[in-house]
């Protein structure tokens, strides 16, 4: 069982590495989309500061959409999921090591880039540690949840404005919850009920999330 | 290696609300070779498809030795016996022909560097290991893909289209060894527009007639 999570984590490493391309496409998306905002908006920084948790977290979380539709596609398409199928060994297992990688090569990444772009929207460094709280504990309910829609769609040609009315309205949450606690750290607020309410939605859709998608995969391939 | 019987029961095929075939039935015992024959569109894919377990039975049950291959144990066990090599090679572009096979196997069972590579060999492909698949042509991405029947310790073979694309000496190569699985208590089924004629004790299925 660890060997056939070990090997598949090489796997999706190599193939993302070959194709170095796909791997920046949502981080190049989440920096443009940040920094195209003072110049739009103008530089004054008391402006640039009230914006800046929901200008990071809306760009995070449309990063992660773009770069969820071709999740499983590729695989679907050359016949790699049938055989995940076939496999003894547990489809949930397997594809929670993929969204793992999923979330570790565009939401970790996010959360390190974070702190560059909270800078440059005027947030004081006092409130860097609470935007990467936020998006450490946000980003991987998005990878997940949004791979249960990628799961479900996987199918389908031209899913991807299926995939954005589907997992959107289960993004709300992580959105309200993200931005509020950056907002509470602006003010001087505690923000430790926002952390543990993001905590609870990361636990929540670990758990359950990884079975959904598997489902929905058995489904896709049963097509 | 020896495949236990393998028994189809009033099999019944549905898709988009159109009826591919109906009360199937038919056993087969180890060391035969079924040929699932029949126009486009007949079903074949989706009989292969459904004895995989991929694609749900709208009825009748298909038993492996005493279990239902759809449910409990019989499940379990069915999943260790099958190798199913569909349409669609699993083959990815842009991992070796080494990775991909590796991979493939490790779905099942591991296995080591060199048996990849014998197995390799043995279609045709020695030296390709470490070459990205999407620099081989389709014929050879075909043949990485059917280098697991030498690799995968699987007693019921289900191919779907083995031969599309392979050139004629590798059809007759693989003709041999899936005869040789056969000969060791394996079973084969297939789907082919190849003529498997001269083969002894080929038992065919005619999925047009049964409709």
């Amino acid at each position: 069982m660890r060997q056939i999570v070990w090997l598949l984590f090489c796997r999706e490493w190599r193939l993302a590495w070959r194709r170095p391309g796909d791997l920046l496409n949502p981080l190049v998306f989440f920096a443009i989309v940040v920094s195209l905002f003072p110049l739009a908006v103008g530089p004054e920084p008391g402006m640039l500061r009230t914006m800046a948790p929901g200008v990071i977290w809306v760009a995070a979380l449309l990063a992660t959409l773009l770069s969820l539709d071709g999740m499983f596609r590729s695989d679907h398409e050359d016949g790699s999921l049938e055989q995940w199928v076939l496999s003894p060994h547990p489809l949930s297992l397997m594809v929670l090591v993929k969204v793992l990688h999923h979330w570790l090569v565009c939401g970790l990444a996010m959360v390190i880039l974070a702190p560059l772009f909270g800078l440059m929207l005027a947030l004081p460094v006092s409130v860097l540690p609470v935007l990467c709280l936020s998006l450490l504990l946000g980003t991987p309910v998005l990878s997940l949840l949004g791979a249960v829609g990628a799961a479900l769609t996987v199918g389908l040609k031209g899913g991807g404005v299926l995939l954005a009315l589907l997992i959107l309205p289960l993004y709300i949450p992580v959105l309200i919850l993200g931005t509020g606690a950056i907002e509470a750290s602006l003010q001087g607020m505690p923000v430790a009920g926002y952390a543990l309410w993001l905590g609870c939605l990361a636990v929540l859709s670990l758990s359950l999330a990884p079975v959904a998608i598997a489902a929905g995969l058995r489904i896709g391939v049963s097509e | 290696m020896k495949s236990l019987p393998i028994e189809i029961h009033k099999l019944t095929c549905e898709r988009d609300q159109r009826e591919l075939f109906s009360d199937l039935s038919f056993s087969l015992q180890g060391g035969q070779v079924l040929q699932v024959a029949g126009p486009n569109g007949s079903g074949k894919t989706s009989l292969l498809r459904i004895l995989a377990g991929l694609l749900p039975a709208v009825g009748g049950d298909v038993r492996y030795g005493d279990a239902s291959v759809f449910a409990g144990g019989g499940r379990e066990q069915w999943r260790h016996s099958r190798l199913f090599i569909g349409h669609a090679p699993a083959v990815k572009a842009n991992l070796t022909a080494e990775e991909n096979l590796s991979w493939l196997c490790a779905l099942s069972e591991p296995v080591d560097r060199q048996r990849i590579s014998d197995a390799l060999g043995q279609v045709g492909l020695r030296g390709f290991e470490d070459v990205p698949c999407h620099t081989l042509s389709a014929g050879q991405q075909r043949r990485v893909a059917l280098a697991r029947l030498y690799l995968e310790a699987h007693p019921v073979w289900i191919l779907d289209e083995p031969f599309t694309a392979v050139d004629k000496a590798g059809v007759a190569a693989l003709e041999k060894h899936v005869l040789d699985h056969a000969e060791q208590g394996g079973t084969v089924i297939l789907t082919t527009h190849h003529s498997l004629d001269h083969i002894d004790g080929l038992r065919r299925l005619d999925l047009g007639q049964v409709a």
